[in-house]
């Protein structure tokens, strides 16, 4: 009887407890939302508006003015574009690199496979401040050897390499964790029926790959869209930058016209924003299998 | 009969064709190429790096110098105290402040109070965004004219009050920026693991009149064990690894120096200098002892 009537207080201090967190989770995620909307706020009105009637007045107009400016002085499309040839080939590559290497660390036993996985997960996690120098000696020496100096330095190609050689380590650390819950007898069926490596890995592997590879394809990609550092260092004509560091350059050059830059800067977060909202769950997945193994 | 059929087996599992062998090799090789002539060769010649004297352009113009870079940053160099200062009080703000909060948001989300699919979306919509549109945005927050000034009463863009200027609350102020991101995804990432709990532990622990935060210390922090570690080793890897957020609201005039930007304004440009290996080298030895605990922690079945 007492038991019951301490489990009833128990739930009701609970309840008013639950009802205090809420509502401090309510309050902050109004506050965590601010800087953003507004941002969208002020991209929607005219900068004169706010320079004559002060940043809280009553708008006289909303309108995507701003964003129709800000995409053609500010060349976002092409930006945008860059973004998007550097990150889709970078995080097709990854994958299929990381899936190499895990299938054949998880379907063969080899002596080297744990020092494999091991060079491939320490690098990914490696200070990218450690390998700059060289690398960026190392592309200029390259282009000079091959009589083109921009075949990496200054190009595409040359930032998307370095995305892969760096991210594949996670790729190839998710994906052989999720392989190893994939049962051996799989495999060994397809060995005993003869089957080569390459058809075991194409036809028997890949398509039981398809979750992993989906979480990290949509993780991947905003990683490397949102990627800054080697953008910065290894890009060097403005025609080629990626949005990342083309808005910081923006933001210079626009450094008086809010309204303006805001319409940039919310036109370079709609992507991701897009990618987050469609493929939530992709996102959760891939940071779980990242996070728990197996 | 059956044992010589088994042999069979066995022999035709183990052995690989010739075109097997390629296959292999080229699944490992060119991954592995790729991965250690772009990342740790270059790694290895930045550590020998530190311990020349060059300018960066010609391979002959490279000088041993001994320790003298690192005696020089040791030594000569208060910047390199404000930095190291710097990434400390990072890492601590973030290791006792900001990742706690993400965890506990985390377990607030995953009890499903209300409106709780709203939050995992809003506190993670930080994390998608970029550090340079993080930037712009925390500029019309903080900078002349932005939401702030006006609130403090200073609407004008002459008259507004320097923010990241200002030394006194600078460290909060980007710390702040930081958290504002690095919360919503130590959030979703602990969000991950706790899906892996055993609800029935915790209805257990209900039953038996355990209050929400007894549950939270006694029967879920000890099931995540692994998780709290790698999210522990994430945070301090991060802390170290700072750079963009500083590198978009001071550019490179190091307002608020930290190793990652010293690493930077060193090498980076025409006079490129080898204190900036040396800083890149410190920088390393300081993430090596994370990046241990993280591999024993993922690894931990494989290497027994």
């Amino acid at each position: 009887m007492s038991g019951i009537v301490k489990d009833q207080k128990y739930r009701n201090r609970q309840k008013y407890k639950d009802a205090l967190i809420t509502t401090f989770i309510a309050i902050f995620a109004v506050v965590w939302m601010i800087p953003i909307l507004w941002t969208f706020w002020t991209s929607l009105r005219p900068y004169s508006d706010i320079i004559q009637k002060g940043v809280f007045s009553r708008p006289d107009t909303l309108n995507l003015r701003n964003y129709a400016d800000a995409y053609r002085l500010m060349n976002i499309w092409e930006y945008l574009s860059n973004s998007f040839i550097v990150a889709i080939p970078a995080v097709f590559l990854t994958l299929f690199f990381g899936s190499l290497i895990a299938f054949v660390v998880t379907r063969y036993s080899f002596k080297f496979n744990l020092y494999l996985l091991l060079l491939f997960t320490a690098g990914n996690l490696l200070p990218v401040q450690l390998v700059y120098a060289p690398l960026f000696k190392m592309y200029i020496w390259i282009g000079d050897l091959v009589g083109n100096r921009n075949i990496l330095y200054d190009s595409y190609l040359g930032v998307i390499l370095i995305h892969v050689a760096l991210q594949v380590g996670f790729a190839t650390f998710v994906m052989s964790s999720y392989m190893k819950t994939i049962p051996k007898e799989i495999s060994e069926s397809a060995m005993v029926d003869g089957a080569s490596v390459f058809r075991h890995y194409w036809n028997v592997i890949l398509p039981l790959l398809r979750p992993p590879l989906a979480a990290l394809s949509v993780l991947m990609t905003t990683w490397i869209y949102n990627e800054f550092f080697w953008a910065i260092v290894l890009i060097k004509s403005d025609n080629k930058r990626p949005i990342t560091s083309a808005l910081g350059r923006l933001q210079g050059e626009f450094v008086t016209d809010f309204n303006l830059l805001a319409a940039g800067a919310i036109m370079a977060a709609l992507p991701t924003l897009i990618i987050f909202f469609i493929l939530k769950r992709q996102f959760v997945s891939g940071l779980t299998l990242g996070s728990t193994k197996g | 009969m059956t044992t010589t059929a088994t042999k069979v087996k066995t022999r035709r599992r183990r052995a690989f064709t010739r075109k097997d062998i390629l296959t292999l090799s080229l699944f490992i090789g060119v991954p592995t190429f790729l991965h250690v002539f772009w990342v740790w060769i270059p790694a290895i010649s930045t550590i020998g790096l530190s311990f020349t004297f060059w300018n960066g352009v010609k391979l002959s113009d490279i000088k041993w110098a001994g320790l003298a870079n690192y005696n020089t940053v040791f030594t000569a160099s208060p910047q390199f105290y404000d930095a190291l200062q710097n990434n400390t009080y990072w890492l601590l703000w973030f290791t006792s402040i900001a990742t706690p909060l993400g965890v506990l948001l985390a377990y607030q989300v995953d009890r499903a109070i209300r409106g709780h699919k709203i939050y995992e979306s809003v506190y993670y919509i930080p994390v998608v965004l970029s550090l340079a549109v993080i930037g712009i945005i925390w500029r019309f927050m903080l900078g002349p004219a932005g939401l702030v000034q006006v609130l403090l009463g200073h609407p004008g863009i002459e008259d507004a009050i320097p923010i990241f200027g200002n030394y006194s609350i600078n460290t909060y102020v980007i710390l702040g920026i930081a958290s504002w991101r690095h919360i919503g995804y130590i959030m979703l990432l602990y969000l991950a693991g706790l899906k892996s709990v055993d609800p029935s532990l915790r209805e257990a622990a209900a039953i038996d009149g355990a209050t929400e935060w007894q549950t939270f210390r006694k029967i879920v922090l000890p099931a995540m064990a692994p998780v709290n570690t790698i999210i522990i080793v994430i945070t301090v890897i991060e802390s170290l690894r700072a750079f963009d957020l500083i590198y978009i609201i001071y550019g490179t005039s190091t307002g608020w120096p930290i190793l990652g930007m010293l690493v930077f304004v060193n090498i980076y440009g025409q006079a490129a200098s080898m204190l900036g290996a040396a800083y890149a080298v410190i920088l390393f030895l300081l993430s090596i002892i994370p990046i241990v605990f993280y591999l024993r922690t993922v690894f931990r079945e494989d290497i027994k």
